[in-house]
């Protein structure tokens, strides 16, 4: 440290900063470039590209599930002449690109690969990530295609080609990020996330030789959450680094140090941001972007932060570039950057650690008993719901404090969202029309022919053994969809519903304060002379399942038939299972923005149906979206400032006793957040 | 709700006229316990029973339980498939028990079994199985019986093993218990009597090879042990690529052509007629009535057509003769 002759508590020079990204995309491969390209010239070192829910679930534009969801979240990304219009001017040989993709990860850096070949650059030059970790998606992001195994088979495809062929690639971020979305606890997201990693290792070790296994595990990165408890989520991110070098060396016999180096790109927590007061949503991110960087042992090497507003609806330019300035404020303003760590030797830090590691360790022994992470996907699912559960209750009970949300409320009126359009950014509907217009064209245009016999090399592979890159690439190059690529290993590998983890999470940890519900409940139940039945479920592509599960719970505890429909459902689905139930109660939860398209729908089918049921929408609803939903018939819309469970509880029982009583936007949930 | 006060001839006559889109309002009505809905309820089922149809309804009820997690919902979707591809209508009846503290339940059925929810053919129900023992939701029997009249196919899916699958041998033809591959508790539920010998058992997850095959031929072993014949154990993969499951089809489709349906049933009536007697006028109604093997004759002895509800409804104005109106259950 000191060799050229600095003080034990100085650095030599100061630290390059870390890689500073925006998770960005919308609309169009056009207007995504365009951002990028604005991001670049703001100071951005990295391309963090965030793609629309049908292109990371395998759909086309004209699917019927992709209705709605068309360039909501991120950036519809079909084919290669789409990628060549996303990276259009960005050199590709020298920006490193992190791409939030899982169960299509394989087709989109087959994409990233033909369209640098366009531009004369070889892959062995390319440097980025691939999300894909597809264990989180079963567990709480929800945008899988295929079952497990033949996922982990992709992974491990991927992982095996890369080493080879795209060195400077990292094939899979192991994300602990989702879990804690999802509701995990420090201890739970070490776990489970090193568990992750350990399956998938596992399952390239049979793939690789012995002595490849170093530069495996060399390049497997991860991708961290860090909350507002920023001590302790610091200390978290030391035991990660202490785990993943005993696992290297342990187990893989990896020997070269700097290969078994934790490595980890971070997104802050989004679960934490309220759309009350939300504001302070800045101190909240500011705090938890330290968390990551403080301890030089353990700072992360890649930081994209959330926007302010996002619990609001989907951010704008201008609130990402907020975000983007509180990193460069810290990397450039303050003196973080010149000190080596901050902690070492801090019995505080060791002891916080020390308690992390010891409980990880005992989880993930239980996950190891269950056959490993692929296995024990049911339990830690089950295991995040509860964990979810006591949060909420916790924030209910004010047992947890929440500025602005639970605890000084009294506000001025904010400025911030003053603007007409409730100071979110709105997609432009038309997209969706000119997207699907646009992809007829390509399928017109291109040699239909050498598309049927790359997709057909494909699924012949896909039957039998043999890494699926190559065929992947070929289907790339002729020009076939994001959509045909995964119908051909859908038809190969079957579909897949991951569990739901409601019908197993135990029931409430404290009665008290469900009795007085409990008791309307039983009331209502003499009144019906059945049991009150509600219907829960996702519309559209939308996977963050995490509100709809936790009222699907909620609303069990204080004595209701729950059917939870699980995720991914079309406006005929729901309108179905209505009609088939007898529920007396239809509960929708959408995240995606897309609720504008998919709500009328719904609405539409149930009166083909002749359903009267009433419905109630939770989730990202801006508040201009409010009345548009009700005068479509909806009777109750929550956003995440309903925070109170009971609360909705109470409304819903009411809303079953007198359906044609009261109309609005009332109290409520879905404290989860579509983002990374 | 979708109740636009259906009367319940109209209701059973549209189910006997096979009408599926029947169903729901059929299932909102029986699973309601108002008065009213009570004696909705009566009608809907003579209108359905053995005597207004003039013979048995035509649909085979098949009950398919096991513990969770050995892969009934994907045998479901796979068994769902296979018979909406011979064109034969389907309607599952889906149970998960109650939280015994709220009341409540989480029915997950719906969003782990596949089908395709535009088919006409294809009725999923989900129900709670609320606070009685057995397995079944109260209306499950009644509700099969009543579907029984118009689908071709009534699934019972029930989670459990042991004791819980009593009831669902009393309200189906055949009974299916699904076991995985080195499941060994099941295998000592088995040869311990503590389980009824089931009409067929599958082992699920052939896929996994030897383990499925070695399973497959300890079940064979126990049922030999135990002198059973007539049960067929089988092994299937109901993950894509699937094996085993047109077998399974036929097997089950077998055992029924192989037993007395009539027969099957009728006892079935009886004693669920005598257990909902007893649930609700207890021990003191069945002493009132002489006892119970006095019981059992008497109720042998009624037109072998009456429904259940018919039965124990006879039963009970017998007990209120002997008990006088203080033996009237609260």
């Amino acid at each position: 440290m000191s060799s050229d002759g600095a003080p034990p508590h100085r650095l030599p020079e100061r630290d390059r900063p870390w890689m500073m990204r925006t998770y960005a995309g919308h609309s169009t491969a056009k207007a995504s470039n365009e951002l990028y390209r604005r991001n670049l010239a703001k100071g951005q070192t990295g391309l963090s590209v965030a793609f629309d829910l049908p292109t990371q679930t395998g759909y086309d534009s004209d699917h019927e599930l992709s209705r709605g969801e068309v360039g909501k979240v991120g950036v519809p990304v079909a084919h290669r002449g789409h990628m060549a219009t996303l990276m259009d001017g960005i050199p590709m040989d020298q920006m490193n690109t992190s791409m939030t993709i899982n169960a299509t990860a394989a087709w989109l850096l087959a994409l990233y690969i033909v369209v640098a070949e366009e531009q004369g650059v070889a892959p062995e030059q390319l440097q980025g990530t691939t999300q894909n970790d597809i264990i989180k998606e079963f567990l709480a992001r929800g945008t899988y295609a295929f079952p497990p195994a033949p996922s982990m088979r992709l992974i491990a495809d991927m992982i095996a080609y890369t080493v080879e062929h795209v060195p400077k690639w990292n094939p899979i971020n192991v994300c602990s990020y989702h879990l804690q979305e999802a509701g995990a606890t420090p201890v739970q997201e070490i776990a489970y996330a090193m568990s992750t990693a350990i399956a998938v290792l596992d399952a390239v070790r049979e793939r690789v030789p012995q002595e490849t296994m170093g530069a495996v595990f060399g390049r497997i990165s991860f991708f961290v959450n860090a909350g507002v408890r920023f001590v302790q989520e610091h200390a978290k991110l030391r035991a990660m680094s202490i785990l993943w070098d005993e696992l290297g060396r342990d187990r893989y016999d990896v020997e070269d140090e700097r290969q078994r180096r934790f490595r980890f790109g971070v997104q802050v927590n989004s679960l934490g941001l309220t759309e009350s007061q939300p504001e302070n949503n800045v101190q909240r991110i500011v705090l938890e972007a330290l968390a990551v960087t403080l301890g030089r042992n353990a700072r992360a090497r890649a930081i994209q932060l959330p926007a302010w507003n996002e619990a609001l609806g989907l951010p704008r330019p201008w609130d990402q570039q907020w975000s983007l300035r509180i990193q460069q404020v810290l990397a450039y303003e303050t003196d973080l950057l010149e000190y080596p760590d901050l902690f070492e030797g801090s019995k505080v830090m060791d002891g916080l650690v020390d308690e992390l590691l010891d409980g990880a360790r005992a989880e993930m022994a239980v996950v190891a008993e269950q056959g490993g992470a692929v296995e024990a996907v049911p339990y830690m699912k089950a295991a995040l719901v509860d964990s979810h559960r006591e949060r909420i209750r916790r924030i209910e009970a004010g047992e947890q404090i929440v500025v602005g949300q639970n605890r000084f409320t009294e506000t001025e009126a904010s400025p911030l969202t003053a603007d007409a359009e409730g100071g979110i950014l709105v997609v432009d509907p038309n997209v969706e029309r000119e997207e699907i217009e646009a992809l007829e064209r390509w399928r017109a245009e291109r040699d239909e022919g050498a598309v049927r016999s790359a997709l057909q090399e494909l699924e012949l592979l896909a039957r039998a053994e043999g890494n699926l890159m190559e065929p992947t690439l070929a289907a790339a190059r002729a020009g076939a969809t994001t959509g045909e690529w995964a119908a051909t290993l859908r038809e190969v590998f079957g579909s897949y519903r991951a569990p739901t983890g409601v019908g197993e999470a135990a029931g409430a940890g404290s009665d008290e304060d469900l009795e007085e519900l409990r008791e309307e409940v039983e009331r209502l139940t003499a009144q019906l002379g059945r049991r009150p039945k509600m219907l829960v479920g996702k519309p559209g592509l939308d996977g963050h399942s995490n509100g709809a599960e936790q009222i699907a719970v909620r609303a069990r505890d204080v004595g209701m038939d729950v059917v939870y429909e699980g995720i991914r459902l079309t406006p005929d689905q729901i309108a179905a299972s209505a009609l088939q139930e007898g529920v007396h109660l239809i509960g929708l939860s959408i995240l995606s923005g897309s609720h504008r398209e998919l709500i009328p729908a719904v609405m539409q089918a149930l009166h083909e149906r002749g359903v009267e049921t009433p419905v109630v929408v939770g989730g990202i609803i801006p508040d201009q979206d409010v009345a548009p939903l009700l005068q479509a018939g909806v009777a109750r819309v929550y956003t995440p400032k309903d925070f109170e469970l009971n609360r909705i509880m109470h409304d819903l029982v009411e809303l079953v006793a007198h359906p044609a009583g009261g109309n609005g936007h009332a109290v409520a949930p879905t404290p989860a957040l579509p983002s990374a | 709700m979708t109740t636009t006060a259906v009367s319940s001839a109209a209701l059973g006559a549209r189910l006997r006229e096979r009408d599926l889109t029947a169903a729901p309002a059929a299932l909102n009505l029986l699973e309601s316990t108002t008065p009213d809905a009570r004696e909705q309820t009566a009608q809907l089922l003579a209108e359905l029973s053995p005597a207004a149809l003039g013979g048995e309804a035509p649909g085979h009820v098949v009950g398919v339980t096991g513990p969770p997690g050995v892969g009934k919902s994907t045998l479901l979707s796979a068994l769902l498939a296979a018979w909406r591809g011979a064109e034969r209508t389907v309607a599952m009846l889906a149970v998960d028990p109650s939280s015994r503290r709220s009341g409540g339940a989480l029915l997950g059925d719906r969003a782990r079994v596949e089908f395709d929810p535009s088919d006409a053919g294809t009725f999923i129900r989900s129900t709670a199985a609320g606070s009685r023992l057995g397995g079944l939701a109260p209306a499950t029997r009644s509700a099969a019986d009543a579907l029984a009249v118009a689908f071709d196919v009534v699934v019972i899916e029930t989670v459990g093993v042991g004791q819980g699958e009593t009831d669902v041998a009393d309200a189906a033809d055949t009974v299916a218990v699904v076991v995985q591959p080195g499941s060994g508790d099941t295998l000592q539920f088995l040869k311990s009597g503590i389980m009824e010998i089931p009409d067929v058992v599958v082992v699920t997850k052939a896929d996994l090879g030897t383990l499925a095959q070695r399973t497959l031929r300890d079940v064979r072993a126990s049922l030999r042990s135990l002198g059973s014949t007539s049960t067929r154990a089988l092994a299937v993969s109901a993950a894509p690529p699937p094996r085993g499951i047109d077998e399974l089809v036929r097997a089950l489709d077998e055992h029924r052509e192989a037993i007395d349906v009539g027969e099957r049933r009728r006892r079935a009536r009886r004693r669920a007629a005598l257990a909902d007697f007893t649930l609700e006028f207890g021990e003191r109604g069945v002493r009132a009535l002489g006892g119970r093997p006095q019981l059992e004759r008497w109720v042998a002895d009624q037109d072998p057509a009456l429904d259940i509800a018919t039965l124990a409804m006879r039963l009970g104005e017998r007990a209120l003769l002997e008990l006088g109106e203080g033996g009237r259950p609260q």
